[in-house]
């Protein structure tokens, strides 16, 4: 009945290219299910909320029913099957679909579901929910086209739907696909030749062509081209995402993608250590860093958030994301009520949300717009940093090592010392920490004004201090290298005058001890340290102000200020509201000189008493050790030392830190009725996997896990994940997927045009040991592949879907590769691999609408303002707008698919903006060149550099004469060229001829802007 | 309905206009000659013919964004202000939620300012907006309007999006998909921001305007007051209009060329879209230049020209709207009152009232009133509760007005509690709202749809019903 067949085809949405394969016998989850799940399932599928009729017709105990005078189905009898007759029911109250339901079947719908009852009806479990096996490669009429058996399982179809696969693309086209599929990047010239070597060397084009592939696949950049799919699943950005939209690090994990496409990392590994690498025994750096999947949810710090609403949020996000990434199911649509066209329950969606209720985090990050705390983290040097910190230790270690060695003349110093210091009385005893210079080393800060002379004359030594100014002024010393250790008698002193004329209304004394909140004031409370008003350690009300016109001795009892005996005084800071002062000879007056200024211990203080002939050995070792600290001979190695420490601090501080999963005690997850985070009423659950899917292995009565789900995800018996996967990465080399709704394999996804394929590909992935590049070169190496994009009219026509692939497709290159691709053929590309996110240039005020705290987009002007588009800043809620004209998601959530539309944005980005102009500057350079200098030869270079081919006569003629018309123009408005060619930052102001040169970027501008220059054919 | 609109005269004559001088006969010729062909490529909607007849051509959302406090606006509570310093009564505020009033104590904060009697139809609002009193009979407000979002960035965007998870898309591209674009040269859905003195600025995502799971043509636009009015809009430096015409004449003329050989619908889609962005190169900025309106016009508004302001992006409403843009949203960040709302309330109403009124006003006087539909009101209230002298986010009732394209003028509808509590009587959800915005452009909520993820989404989930009550 080919008439039949036809109509049928036509009617159910399943392209004409496949009326032949339905005639004779219709298949339940090719032709029905979809038809049942579209107009049925509502009110007869999963969800029992809002079931009619007590009647399910997704599962075969519904559908075979007896129901009590009538059955539902009668295998081969149309006639007795009440579902068929309620279909052509003439009584409108009777007839299914309902009419409120507001759906309809066609006349032919029906015809086919009555052929499927009178061909026996035949249950079919929904094709994704079992575990593919592998079937066996078809036999095919034209074996010499076989590379591989992809190629049989396509080349079956296409020659069962009566036409043929189209020619193999030119080696030019050829070399283009596949840098673009493999690396993000355009070939060159010498690929294309290579590729040329490759195609003419039948018969052994295949093993030329796997070993370019090969060559592609051992690139650094292929794991930057694959890590883009992957990120737009997982959801990878920048910023948090909710309100403010803050800032929060996380390139280390993109960096981990990227290291694990290049280190072909199992994808069964790549699983487990994303979602449970914490849990790993012993895990690893690299390890704690791949679980931040699980932090890469959108978060929140808007004040008056409810913390409990954004856990349950948190939660609900990670189902959506964690199924659609893995299980291409929309389990997310469990939330509020069961799954309305597949097996999911409300239950199998918070159960599944249970498996990640150990996670520590916060429900609202309140305070983390400033403090920058965004829960749990690592610090991932580099290895660069990681080398950097071991070449400093090395230098502080043999530093150090120097400064132990004892040496004559070191022995020689420490008598003197000994002598000395041995001479003195041990108090009491006035150390002037300052007097006429400051001689402490540290830090030197505020404004320090030595003078000789003043109203008051010096009162101590050459020299005193001027201070005066309006509101708060002080100046001030801390880090000092030679510290003081206060005993419980000794008191702090500083000498000051105050002018008569106009005496400070406070005065201030500030003790540096492990910070500054050691604070004794006098006079007036206005200086604003500590709190005004208070009388604690860190704001000590010690008295009047003193009396002006003489010497005034301040004195500072540590205990009041927080400072108990013993401890290290590095500093001191001398501050004054308003008015005009002199300060001088300030220190520390103690009744303990060597414990307190010498530093030394009590031990030592006795060794130091004996006699050398009495010590022991080890006591002088100590006091050898103890001076050789204090030794002016060592200034020098203590000072590197104190650099390199210096430079130590720094270079941690600038390793980039990432969020990482930490496990705590798991929350209560309950069923939340209608996804209502308020309502306590649901039933307590455990983490578990839907009910409906194979069950994982018994864990014996322990809880499970996130180690346990990632376990289940990558059996074998998982039928989802293998096949989500290969779907995803068919969709990567040909456009479109095998089941072309990428997130959804369920009854509302798409019935796949190659089933055979699409499990053999899943069976293949699970038994190479989910090896990934053996999977991309199983398909870039396949016939099918290789084909031309160029549809014919018919081809077009028959099968405009190319849901055959009896051609290849010609695709818009993804945004970060329009950015790539431009940057490559200019020359300007930094091709720098990982590291923190990067920003080229972005339009003035794009982030205006950022609050909390505001933000200003500080542009990278040097060369990492060239790097891959993949590396750009991710703000979630202002994306960038020129990766965003081309289709990049928000990654606010899971987009396993990116738009490729076609608007005038795209046009504009292009012409304007300045990543663009820059890219046909330098790519005008390029073209100014070497060789033929003619225009013809300038636009041929072009076209090779950019296209790898030589403009056709007419591209040079539209070409030539806008370079005539540029370069008159330009010559004519010099200031104009200069305007062009300096307004970026890679300008062309090299040039001997600014004017030439504007022009030529007009010609490179147009090459940019090509449709088939930003296509991948 | 006349979707025939006059852009296509207003652009050639903006182009030949701004580029007398500036446009190279190659790019103007070729350009011009074709503009038939581009607005056959134009997007014409999805609901061909409309469900029934559609009584707005065009929205133009005021977003008071922040959350104004109804009780300072359009709800006048007396109960409130005798029960000011009082507790408030348990019974109504227990187990709801709240924001930052978490865990305080909750007292009645009375109306800060007095409210008086405007119009014919008597409609009560504060006489901190005098203006807008003096539109009362044109517009119909709302009293009882309740969302389910209580903080800023999920409740802005549930409020456009009726949806609180992120990547739906916003009403103003589901109109767009739904009925097109009524301009060549203009996008279909256009925003514009401005930032208010009397109280924070939250931060607007550009999801308030995405177009979500629909094509990304159907996003909206920023407009901006500083730098290119659209991103990417200006010509590189040193570059006229004219050189630039010859760039993308040669763009082209070169995909033509391919076209030749290949066939291909992307590339024709390719050569209409530059035709397209370089008209709106000369459009866009023709448009948001304020100097062609005459002086009354701007002292109608209380604006002295594109500053940026909320008054400058009223004007430039009406412009777009002239122009057949289906959809406008304007966004003032000033509405967050947690602290001082007696004097902040009084700053921010300043900033609006005269040039709200103004642009319903000036649509009236065009004739383009009854063909628009206008909306004024924030992503939530404010509670009868104090916050210091502020008040929290509410989310149980609070007030929006409408005008214009079928709405009934003068009237009110729905009411809240003694207090401004709960919105008790007629209750309006946000999903009410969009079906009524739908409704009026023609469209049944309920039958228009979008295949995403296997499940047809709307704009209205699972609810909706048109406010039959406040329409003419």
């Amino acid at each position: 009945m080919p008439s039949f067949a036809l109509l049928f085809a036509a009617s159910l949405a399943i392209p004409p290219a496949f009326g032949r394969v339905a005639v004779g016998e219709v298949q339940f989850n090719r032709d029905i299910r979809p038809l049942f799940s579209e107009t049925c399932f509502n009110c007869h599928g999963p969800d029992k909320g809002p079931r009619r009729g007590d009647l399910r017709l997704d599962v075969p105990d519904g559908l075979y029913q007896d129901l009590g005078g009538y059955t539902v189905i009668v295998p081969g009898n149309r006639g007795a099957s009440e579902l068929y007759q309620r279909l052509v029911a003439s009584d409108p109250h009777d007839r299914m679909p309902h009419r409120k339901s507001r759906k309809t079947l066609s006349p032919e719908q029906i015809e086919a579901i009555g052929l499927w009852i009178d061909e026996g009806a035949r249950w079919e479990e929904h094709w994704a929910y079992t575990a593919p096996t592998r079937p066996a490669p078809p036999e095919v009429e034209q074996e010499a086209w076989i590379a591989n058996p992809i190629d049989r399982f396509v080349l079956d179809r296409i020659e069962s739907a009566g036409v043929v696969p189209s020619p193999d693309a030119t080696p030019r086209l050829l070399a283009r696909r596949l840098s673009f599929d493999l690396l993000g990047l355009p070939p060159d010239t010498g690929d294309v030749e290579v590729m040329k070597g490759a195609l003419k060397a039948a018969p052994d084009t295949d093993t030329e062509l796997g070993r370019i592939v090969d060559e592609l696949l051992a690139s650094p950049h292929y794991g930057e081209r694959m890590a883009i799919g992957w990120l737009d699943v997982v959801r990878y950005a920048d910023t948090v995402g909710y309100h403010g939209d803050q800032d929060r690090s996380m390139s280390p994990y993109r960096d981990y993608v990227i290291d694990a496409f290049n280190d072909n990392m199992p994808f069964d590994q790549f699983t487990t250590e994303q979602l449970a690498g914490d849990l790993l025994p012993g895990a690893t750096l690299q390890q704690q860093v791949a679980s931040g999947y699980n932090r890469l949810n959108q978060i929140t710090a808007e004040g008056g958030s409810q913390a409990e609403e954004y856990l349950a949020i948190y939660a609900a996000d990670r189902v959506r994301t964690t199924s659609s990434v893995w299980l291409g199911t929309t389990l997310g649509c469990a939330q509020c009520h069961d799954h309305k066209y597949d097996p999911f329950s409300t239950r199998d969606f918070y159960s599944f949300g249970a498996f990640f209720a150990d996670i520590e985090e916060r429900g609202v990050y309140e305070g983390a717009n400033t403090s920058g705390n965004w829960g749990p983290s690592v610090r991932v040097p580099s290895p660069r940093e990681e080398a950097d910190l071991a070449r400093i230790d090395e230098e502080i270690a043999k530093l150090r090592s120097q400064a132990a060695t004892a040496s004559p003349e070191l022995a020689l110093a420490q008598d003197a010392w000994e002598e000395r210091v041995n001479s003195g009385s041990d108090g009491p005893f006035e150390f002037d920490w300052i007097d006429d210079a400051q001689t402490n080393g540290g830090r030197t800060e505020g404004t320090w004004r030595f003078v000789e002379a003043g109203k008051p004359s010096v009162l101590s030594g050459e020299r005193m201090r001027f201070q005066q100014g309006a509101g708060t002024i002080q100046h001030f010393f801390y880090q000092a290298s030679r510290v003081v250790r206060p005993g419980a008698a000794d008191r702090f002193y500083a000498h000051v005058w105050l002018d008569p004329d106009d005496p400070p209304a406070q005065l201030m004394i500030q003790l540096h001890s492990g910070n500054w909140s050691h604070r004794a004031f006098w006079g007036e409370d206005r200086i604003p340290f500590g709190e005004i008003g208070s009388n604690e350690q860190d704001h000590r009300a010690a008295g009047p102000i003193p009396a002006s016109g003489e010497w005034i001795r301040l004195e500072v009892d540590p205990a009041s200020v927080g400072i108990p005996p013993g401890a290290v005084v590095d500093g001191m800071a001398f501050t004054q509201f308003g008015g005009t002062a002199w300060w001088d000879r300030s220190g520390l007056r103690t009744e303990q000189r060597l414990l307190s200024i010498e530093g030394l211990t009590e031990s030592l203080h006795t060794t130091l008493k004996d006699h050398p002939d009495e010590r022991t050995d080890e006591e002088a070792l100590a006091l050898a050790a103890f001076y050789r600290n204090i030794a002016p001979e060592l200034d020098e190695v203590r000072g590197q030392v104190k650099a390199l420490e210096g430079e130590r601090e720094r270079v941690e501080g600038a390793i980039v830190t990432t969020l990482i999963t930490r496990r705590t005690t798991p929350r209560t997850m309950r069923v939340l009725p209608r996804g209502d985070w308020l309502d306590d009423s649901g039933e307590v659950v455990q983490a578990a996997v839907p009910a409906s899917l194979p069950q994982p292995a018994d864990t014996g009565g322990r809880a499970p896990n996130r180690l346990d789900l990632a376990r289940w995800l990558t059996a074998p018996e998982n039928p989802l994940v293998a096949r989500t996967i290969v779907n995803r990465l068919w969709q990567h080399f040909f456009g479109t997927g095998l089941s072309r709704v990428l997130d959804d394999l369920g009854s509302q996804g798409e019935w796949p045009t190659h089933p055979a394929l699409l499990d053999w590909l899943a069976v293949e992935f699970i038994e190479s040991g989910w090896d990934v590049k053996h999977m991309v070169k199983l398909i870039v190496t396949s016939h099918t592949y290789r084909q031309t994009s160029t549809a014919t009219p018919l081809a077009r026509k028959s099968d405009p879907y190319n849901r055959l692939f009896a051609r290849q497709e010609s695709l818009r290159l993804p945004a970060e590769l329009i950015r790539d691709n431009a940057l490559a053929v200019s020359g300007l590309l930094n091709p720098t691999i990982g590291g923190p996110s990067v920003k080229p240039y972005q339009p003035t005020g794009y982030w205006a609408q950022l609050n909390f705290p505001e933000r200003r987009y500080e542009r990278h002007t040097d060369a990492r303002g060239l790097r891959r588009g993949l590396y750009t800043y991710w703000c979630r809620t202002f994306p960038h707008p020129s990766l965003q004209a081309f289709g990049a998601p928000s990654r606010e959530e899971c987009a396993a698919e990116r738009e490729r539309a076609n608007t005038p944005t795209q046009a504009l980005v292009l012409l304007n903006d300045p990543t663009f102009v820059e890219a046909a500057i330098a790519l005008a350079t390029h073209m100014m060149g070497e060789g033929d200098r003619s225009p013809e030869g300038n636009i041929e270079r072009g076209f090779q550099r950019v296209l790898c081919r030589p403009p056709t006569a007419n591209e040079r003629e539209v070409l030539v004469d806008l370079f005539r018309q540029h370069g008159a123009r330009f010559a004519e408005d010099p200031q104009a060229a200069q305007a062009l060619i300096m307004s970026v930052d890679r300008s062309g102001a090299q040039t001997g001829d600014a004017p030439s040169l504007a022009a030529w970027t007009s010609v490179a501008r147009v090459i940019l802007n090509l449709h088939e220059t930003i296509t991948r054919d | 309905m006349d979707d025939h609109l006059p852009s296509t005269t207003i652009a050639r004559r903006a182009l030949l206009r701004g580029g007398a001088a500036g446009l190279g006969s190659l790019a103007l010729g070729s350009i011009l000659a074709r503009a038939d062909d581009s607005s056959a490529a134009r997007w014409r909607g999805l609901v061909q013919p409309p469900h029934h007849r559609p009584r707005a051509r065009s929205v133009i959302h005021l977003c008071m964004a922040g959350g104004p406090s109804h009780l300072e606006t359009l709800d006048h509570k007396p109960e409130l202000a005798r029960r000011d310093g009082e507790p408030m009564p348990e019974s109504m505020t227990k187990g709801q939620p709240i924001a930052q009033l978490q865990g305080k104590e909750l007292r009645c904060l009375a109306p800060q300012h007095p409210f008086a009697r405007y119009g014919e139809s008597g409609q009560e609002i504060c006489t901190l907006f005098p203006r807008i009193g003096s539109i009362a009979d044109r517009i119909a407000i709302v009293r009882s309007m309740r969302t389910k979002q209580i903080n800023h960035d999920p409740a802005h965007t549930f409020m456009n999006t009726g949806a609180q998870i992120s990547g739906r898309p916003s009403m103003g591209s589901w109109a767009v998909y739904g009925l097109g674009t009524g301009s060549d040269d203009l996008p279909g859905f256009v925003v514009m921001t401005s930032k208010g003195k009397g109280g924070q600025g939250q931060p607007i995502a550009a999801r308030q305007w995405h177009s979500g799971f629909l094509p990304g043509r159907f996003q909206g636009v920023h407009f901006r007051s500083a730098g290119d009015p659209v991103l990417y809009l200006g010509s590189p430096p040193g570059t006229g209009a004219e050189m630039q015409g010859d760039i993308v004449a040669a763009v082209q003329a070169l995909d033509r060329d391919r076209n030749n050989l290949l066939d291909d619908p992307e590339i024709s889609a390719r050569i209409s879209q530059y035709e397209v962005a370089f008209r709106m190169q000369a459009s866009v900025p023709e448009l948001t230049a304020l100097s062609s309106e005459p002086q009354s016009v701007l002292d109608l508004y209380g604006t002295r020209g594109a500053d940026g302001s909320f008054a400058a992006n009223c004007l430039l409403a009406r412009r777009l709207v002239e122009r057949g843009v289906r959809f406008v949203q304007l966004y003032h960040r000033a509405w967050d009152h947690h602290g001082g709302i007696q004097r902040n309330m009084k700053i921010t109403a300043n900033e609006v009232d005269q040039a709200s009124a103004a642009l319903v006003i000036d649509l009236e006087q065009r004739g383009l009133l009854e063909d628009t539909l206008v909306i004024w009101g924030g992503e939530f209230g404010r509670t009868p509760m104090a916050q210091g002298d502020g008040r929290d986010h509410h989310i149980k009732g609070f007030s929006m007005w409408l005008a214009g394209g079928g709405i009934r003028g003068g009237c009110s509808h729905g009411a809240t509690d003694e207090l401004g509590y709960n919105a008790v009587e007629d209750v309006v959800e946000i999903h009410d709202l969009h079906a009524t915005i739908m409704h009026l452009l023609g469209i049944e909520h309920d039958r228009f749809t979008y295949r995403f993820q296997g499940r047809d989404f709307r704009l209205t989930d699972v609810s909706g019903h048109v406010v039959e009550q406040i329409l003419a």
